[in-house]
């Protein structure tokens, strides 16, 4: 072989064994670290898997939330107006979680069928809903006409 | 009143620009291929026009900003009357259309110092002004029809604006987003020496010496860009994170992945005449990045931190946008790339393939960004569900490729062009690969808390490797003739670059293994311990701001003696305009540790849910970055770069 040729195939086997190794890495992470949503309506029916993490997410219902006096640990429910799940959660609430405003919890669910969440997260934002939230909310018929999420532009703004 | 014109007098000035945009991008295009020279010569002036009435469109907009004119859809949406000057000034780029202005303006600043640059032949600067003058035409066209700043809301002027986002009310925002598009921009000048390289045909280390300073430039104002980034979200979000693998985090790290190959594999087209293809390929891939980036944050397609509230329409346009300047760019490369083919040999150990080794690393570690971060976006769209693709996937492919890399970065300074033999070589790495094993994998992480980790081992490894060989380097350049004097700014450049990246790498091993986090009820007069300290809630109180008001707790912290180490004064503000809720961290900041405490919910009437973080030598990954960028700066100012070379290519006859 001609040093030329020599190099090319150095590159090319230098860069197809990088590949080959970046693709079966990047699968194999990928496969492992995927979180699906899933709605109140698919954990009440049962869809969502009990032994991986998920998110789940919808409304926090009004008059839901319960507090530990002594420590940090917290309960609510969230609805997609058709079914209801219970979260637990111990750590600190996002600013904007408020009872009525969407939220997305990451966890798993324990055996009572409530998720026990690592992750609430609500964004920085007063006019958000979590699309995989508005999705929920209008798969399960339950979106509401005048949220605020959905205003208008013109009025949005002011 | 006069004031009340100064939004117009923006507008007609933004469409003028548009207009010269158009005459730069055309005129020295004709003239190029009907080859008359006074069509070339319109690029010029063509550049200044538009610089000048950019920077009128844009005074314009700070001027409605300054003197509160809600009559401005886009002031009265971002901005308040009690907000300080000095938001209301960044507040231009606070939101979608301004920051897209700023952009915009970036980029005719960018085009105004290429078309000044003394020494380029007439010829291809005339190119270069008319590639950048295409992407100004896509970009004003946008602003203009889907984005215009200066949209009026009449006739029912608000009384008073609904207030800059409080997220964004932070110093963070007067230097983060400047500094990042000056880099974003940036390789968007590489991207027109790339096309014009590709147009003329001609790809010579003289130009590759041209591109070099603006790469590096771009390249320092985007890792500065991003570092401010990372701190401004660390001590503004009260998470205490540094990096959250957000998608748009991704969106800047990409290019800045490929950017940073493209840096070192120009210096290897200069110095040795090959990886011509492979350098033009970066260029185009780079701006593309940074262009996909653009699309993520502004097309509604993510939800994060960073997305801009949008409308289809604006996404649409972006896709077609990015559609047309990748589709072109690569159809150009198709067609002309197979002229830049070089005849040069090098041998397995050598420079070139420890930086083609460092190349494509860096490619695929931005690819595995890419794939993760466009996953869930590709998933959706084909309505396979709502997944999300969370940092272990990006830790557990990221970490490994860095510590390979880290491997090639100090191997790269020591080796020679071309080839090197085995011998030598190992002459000069023994020492480096001694005290690195001695010191960073045996012996030092023992010292922080009597464990052994395997990361904690890597990292320290790491840092030790690139450190001393990045030292050896410098001393062995000081053994010329003239010693340390004798040693070009480019090499001091390079130094600083890398020892950058190694304090980043000791910085992010030591926060990510020796941090800790903890949320706790906290009530006033308890003691809570977290890592040996003592926090103690003294008081709560409430203060008023000029346009906030705030729950403010002062905590005394003490160090396992009980001696008093700092007061801290986090605060729960709610901003009245938009009726926000901000968390105001306070931090006790050293570079050996940050103790960080913020405010979480209230739990009663005197106690409250806080975050308590203790962050060892979490300053030096932003401080590793702001000396790489540094380190970019000087290498550009070397002095190489300013000498008048002619266009005569040194590797004449080794290429076709």
């Amino acid at each position: 072989m001609t040093p030329k040729r020599k190099q090319k195939l150095l590159l090319i086997s230098l860069m197809l064994g990088a590949l080959s190794l970046a693709i079966g890495l990047t699968l194999y992470a990928l496969s492992a670290n995927i979180n699906l949503f899933y709605s109140p309506t698919q954990i009440a029916q049962g869809e969502a898997p009990q032994d991986r993490e998920i998110r789940a997410g919808g409304m926090v219902v009004e008059g839901s939330v319960e507090r530990d006096p002594n420590s940090l640990k917290v309960r609510f429910a969230v609805t997609d107006f058709a079914e209801e799940v219970w979260i637990t959660y111990d750590k600190i609430l996002p600013d904007l979680f408020r009872e009525g405003q969407g939220v997305v919890a990451v966890g798993r669910l324990n055996a009572a069928g409530e998720l026990v969440a690592s992750q609430v997260v609500a964004r920085h934002d007063e006019n958000y809903m979590p699309p995989e939230v508005a999705e929920a909310l209008k798969a399960a018929g339950q979106m509401p006409d005048h949220s605020p999420f959905q205003r208008p532009a013109a009025e949005q703004q002011y | 009143m006069d004031v009340l014109f100064l939004p117009e007098l923006g507008q007609f000035a933004l469409i003028l620009a548009l207009v010269m945009a158009v005459v730069q991008a055309l005129l020295p295009m004709i003239g190029s291929f009907t080859r008359q020279p006074l069509w070339l010569a319109y690029a010029q002036p063509a550049v200044w026009a538009q610089f000048t009435l950019l920077t009128i469109s844009f005074l314009m907009l700070t001027a409605s900003f300054l003197l509160d004119d809600f009559s401005v859809a886009y002031v009265a949406a971002n901005s308040n009357s009690a907000l300080p000057w000095y938001y209301k000034m960044s507040a231009v780029w606070g939101a979608h259309e301004g920051s897209l202005l700023l952009w915009l303006w970036i980029l005719a600043g960018w085009t105004f110092a290429v078309s000044l640059s003394r020494g380029l032949p007439v010829e291809i600067l005339a190119r270069v002004l008319s590639v950048l003058g295409f992407v100004s035409i896509g970009m004003m066209l946008f602003v203009v029809f889907t984005s215009n700043p200066f949209d009026r809301f009449l006739p029912r002027i608000p009384a008073d604006g609904a207030d800059l986002n409080p997220l964004l009310q932070d110093p963070g925002l007067i230097f983060h987003p400047p500094l990042l598009y000056m880099g974003y921009v940036g390789f968007a000048v590489t991207f027109a020496f790339a096309l014009a390289a590709l147009w003329t045909g001609q790809l010579d280390s003289a130009w590759a010496r041209w591109s070099r300073p603006w790469t590096t430039t771009a390249w320092a104002f985007l890792t500065s860009g991003i570092a401010l980034g990372s701190w401004w979200a660390y001590y503004e979000l009260g998470w205490g994170g540094w990096w959250f693998w957000d998608p748009v985090e991704n969106a800047s790290l990409m290019p800045w992945l490929t950017g940073t190959a493209l840096m070192h594999s120009l210096a290897v087209t200069e110095k040795r005449g090959v990886f011509k293809s492979w350098t033009l390929l970066l260029a185009i891939a780079t701006f593309s990045l940074s262009l996909v980036g653009f699309f993520l944050v502004r097309s509604g397609v993510l939800n994060s931190v960073h997305a801009f509230a949008n409308d289809p329409d604006r996404g649409f346009f972006l896709l077609v946008l990015l559609a047309v300047t990748v589709g072109v760019s690569l159809l150009v490369y198709a067609i002309r790339v197979p002229n830049f083919k070089a005849r040069v040999s090098y041998s397995l150990i050598s420079k070139d393939v420890f930086l083609l080794a460092n190349n494509i690393l860096l490619v695929v570690a931005c690819i595995t960004v890419l794939l993760g971060t466009l996953y869930p976006l590709v998933l959706d769209a084909l309505g396979k569900g709502k997944i999300s693709v969370g940092p272990p996937y990006f830790n557990a492919l990221f970490v490994p490729q860095m510590l390979l890399l880290g491997v090639f970065m100090g191997l790269g300074p020591l080796t020679d062009w071309k080839a090197m033999q085995w011998q030598k070589l190992r002459k000069k790495l023994w020492l480096s690969a001694a005290i690195t094993l001695v010191l960073g994998f045996a012996l030092l992480p023992w010292v922080y808390d009597g464990q052994w980790s395997i990361w904690v081992a890597l990292g320290l490894t790491l840092f030790f490797w690139v450190m001393t060989t990045s030292l050896r380097d410098i001393w062995e350049a000081s053994r010329g003739k003239q010693g340390w004097k004798g040693i070009t700014r480019s090499r001091w450049g390079m130094f600083w670059g890398h020892v950058g990246a190694a304090l980043i790498v000791l910085g992010v091993t030591m926060v990510s293994n020796y941090g800790e986090e903890r949320d706790v009820r906290m009530a006033v007069g308890e003691t809570v311990v977290v890592k040996g300290y003592q926090f103690t809630m003294t008081e709560l109180t409430h203060r008023e701001g000029p346009n906030f008001i705030a729950d403010r707790a002062i905590v005394e912290v003490r160090n396992s003696q009980g001696r008093l180490i700092s007061t801290l004064t986090p605060e729960k503000r709610l901003y009245v305009v938009r009726g926000m809720p901000m968390t105001q961290v306070a931090i006790d900041w050293g570079l050996l540790k940050d103790i960080y405490v913020a405010m979480g919910e209230e739990l009663s009437e005197d106690a409250w849910a806080m975050r308590v973080h203790y962050k060892p030598f979490v300053r030096w990954l932003w401080l590793g970055a702001f000396i790489a960028s540094l380190g970019g700066i000087l290498a550009i100012s070397d002095r190489r770069y300013r000498m008048r070379v002619a266009s005569v290519p040194v590797n004449a006859g080794k290429t076709e």
